[in-house]
């Protein structure tokens, strides 16, 4: 029988687009420190670490996890990185869930982050592509989200339009506005995401998030750790991961199989049956607007085609029947090693009720979302307020 | 050992260190891509692999099927004709600038193709262009054994509803 598993302290370090004030060690320590401090325990206590980065070519050096690893108080004990597209923030809390769920550790830090090394931005995220498929045309990630989200709006012609997209980047900017930790705290209008350049069309300037520099971290602890250490924790209700075929064209890019399986495993687990009523607010992975409305249908919260109408009518909104992304979202922040990550770190606070401004009032379930890759890796968790 | 009770602050600190990297890569093929791409250099044929298990025609050909996981064994001739799935207009400069920017791409559905084939869009006005067009491949005189060997696919001439 796996034991049960509560987040019992959250950090995030300070975003910004370039943290050239620290080096990478020291960005990581900046959240881990925060997240230990938060759960009332030092290095010492801690049994295990787990670090995500993204790609591990543009920042040149392969083994990040030797360097940070001294920084966030893991010598002398055992340290993993974790490696699975953007949304491996994620999978670094769930490798610790799983850790911990299996005995073998009480107390396990996981910690993500992004500083971007290399000169060229455009590097970040090119190996997209398949080295024995498509490196020939090197697309970047938001080439993807554009052919994604044409594919989307095809589908529900009529149903979805432009606008929808706009008005996600819309309700996000304003809800980051109240989260004190997000990156770009500035509102914007429909027009305004409209009237913006466009990138891969119909992806403009404004439906893209900003990508930035930061850190965050998440400890876990088993039942008995958990209880003593933490008035509240956020109990690891269920966790789903999912991966499909690494190839763009097998993936149903309006609703993805990925995502769908590992909310099911996610629900299972945690005893949702209507993801729409049973959930009290829910962090998706919206690195582009579209996403979220495609996220939202392929998480079960809207059945498909309705997310554009379920934004309209103010269902997703800070005061709507299930907030989406009351932080603000990737689309605000978007730290990419460590945004899947603030998913969970996010929800987390929701349900310890300790997300200040942006608190949506009585959560006692929350979900984060999280994808990675071309589209083909995702990752559900959801946190309880009880037992 | 000198005891120093304060750091001057007149000194300009060290911000940074610099380094730079000059790569080149080499992915080995195996022998289902190296088939494939030997038989679009000499004879110009598409070929993909169908699945005997679930039924699906599949691209790339690798041994397994990407659906069902089955191994594959059967090599079909696929057509260069085929429709646009979805498609985007790029106007962010790729990372090693192969393609000039703005240029249109598309997941492209292979008449009896199961999976689409990302490719790019030629002679068509990017707003002419529509989900579900018909396309056709066109092809580099010279050839090198990769998928740009196709140089893009135009709208056919005969626009129709498209057969899948």
């Amino acid at each position: 029988m796996a034991r049960r598993v509560g987040v019992i302290g959250t950090g995030q370090s300070k975003y910004e687009d370039h943290r050239n004030d620290v080096n990478t060690p020291e960005l990581v320590r900046e959240a881990a420190l925060a997240a230990m401090s938060d759960a009332g325990i030092t290095p010492g206590d801690v049994d295990a670490f787990v670090i995500a980065g993204a790609s591990g070519f543009p920042e040149e050096i392969s083994f990040s996890e030797n360097w940070i690893g001294p920084a966030i108080g893991a010598s002398g004990k055992p340290l993993v990185r974790v490696h699975a597209g953007t949304n491996v923030g994620a999978n670094a809390t769930i490798s610790a869930f799983f850790q911990v769920a299996s005995g073998a550790f009480d107390v396990v830090l996981a910690a993500s982050y992004n500083q971007r090394t290399i000169e060229d931005f455009r590097f970040n995220s090119m190996d997209c592509c398949d080295p024995l498929w498509d490196l020939g045309f090197d697309y970047p990630q938001s080439t993807l989200a554009g052919l994604q989200a044409r594919f989307y709006l095809s589908r529900h012609e009529g149903k979805i339009t432009e606008e929808h997209g706009a008005m996600v980047a819309v309700k996000n900017r304003k809800n980051a506005v109240l989260n004190p930790c997000a990156h770009v705290r500035s509102e914007i209008t429909v027009e305004d995401v409209m009237n913006s350049s466009e990138v891969a069309s119909p992806i403009k300037v404004l439906d893209c998030s900003r990508v930035c520099d930061g850190a965050a971290a998440i400890v876990v602890a088993d039942e008995m750790k958990a209880r003593k250490l933490n008035p509240a924790p956020a109990w690891i209700a269920g966790v789903g991961a999912c991966s499909e075929s690494r190839s763009v064209p097998y993936v149903d890019m309006a609703y993805p199989e990925s995502c769908v399986r590992a909310a099911q495993q996610a629900y299972q687990m945690a005893w949702v049956y209507e993801p729409a009523s049973d959930l009290d607010t829910v962090e998706v992975h919206d690195t582009f607007s579209f996403q979220e409305l495609i996220w939202c249908e392929a998480l079960g919260i809207c059945e498909p085609g309705t997310a554009g109408k379920f934004l309209e009518l103010g269902g997703s909104m800070l005061d709507g029947e299930l907030p989406v992304n009351p932080s603000g979202g990737v689309i605000s922040t978007n730290p990419e090693g460590a945004s899947s990550m603030v998913r969970q770190i996010e929800a987390a606070m929701q349900v310890m009720g300790k997300a200040g401004d942006h608190q949506v009032p009585g959560v006692r379930r929350a979900l984060a979302h999280a994808w990675g890759g071309a589209i083909q890796y995702s990752v559900v968790t959801v946190f309880s307020s009880g037992l | 050992m000198r005891h120093i009770t304060e750091i001057s602050s007149k000194v300009e600190p060290v911000t940074f260190v610099e380094d730079e990297l000059e790569l080149s890569f080499r992915y080995w093929y195996g022998e289902h891509y190296g088939r494939f791409y030997a038989e679009l250099r000499d004879n110009r044929r598409i070929l993909g692999m169908r699945c005997e298990k679930c039924g699906s025609v599949l691209l790339p050909p690798r041994p397994y099927c990407g659906f069902c996981h089955a191994p594959l064994r059967t090599w079909v001739e696929l057509s260069d004709k085929g429709a646009v799935d979805t498609f985007s207009i790029v106007h962010t400069p790729n990372a090693k600038e192969l393609i000039e920017t703005p240029y249109a791409c598309a997941m492209i559905k292979l008449d009896g193709c199961d999976v689409p084939l990302y490719h790019l869009l030629g002679e068509v006005e990017f707003k002419d262009i529509l989900t579900g067009m018909r396309v056709t491949a066109v092809w580099e005189e010279v050839r090198k054994g990769a998928l740009r060997d196709i140089r893009y696919f135009r709208p056919s001439e005969q626009r129709s509803i498209r057969s899948d």
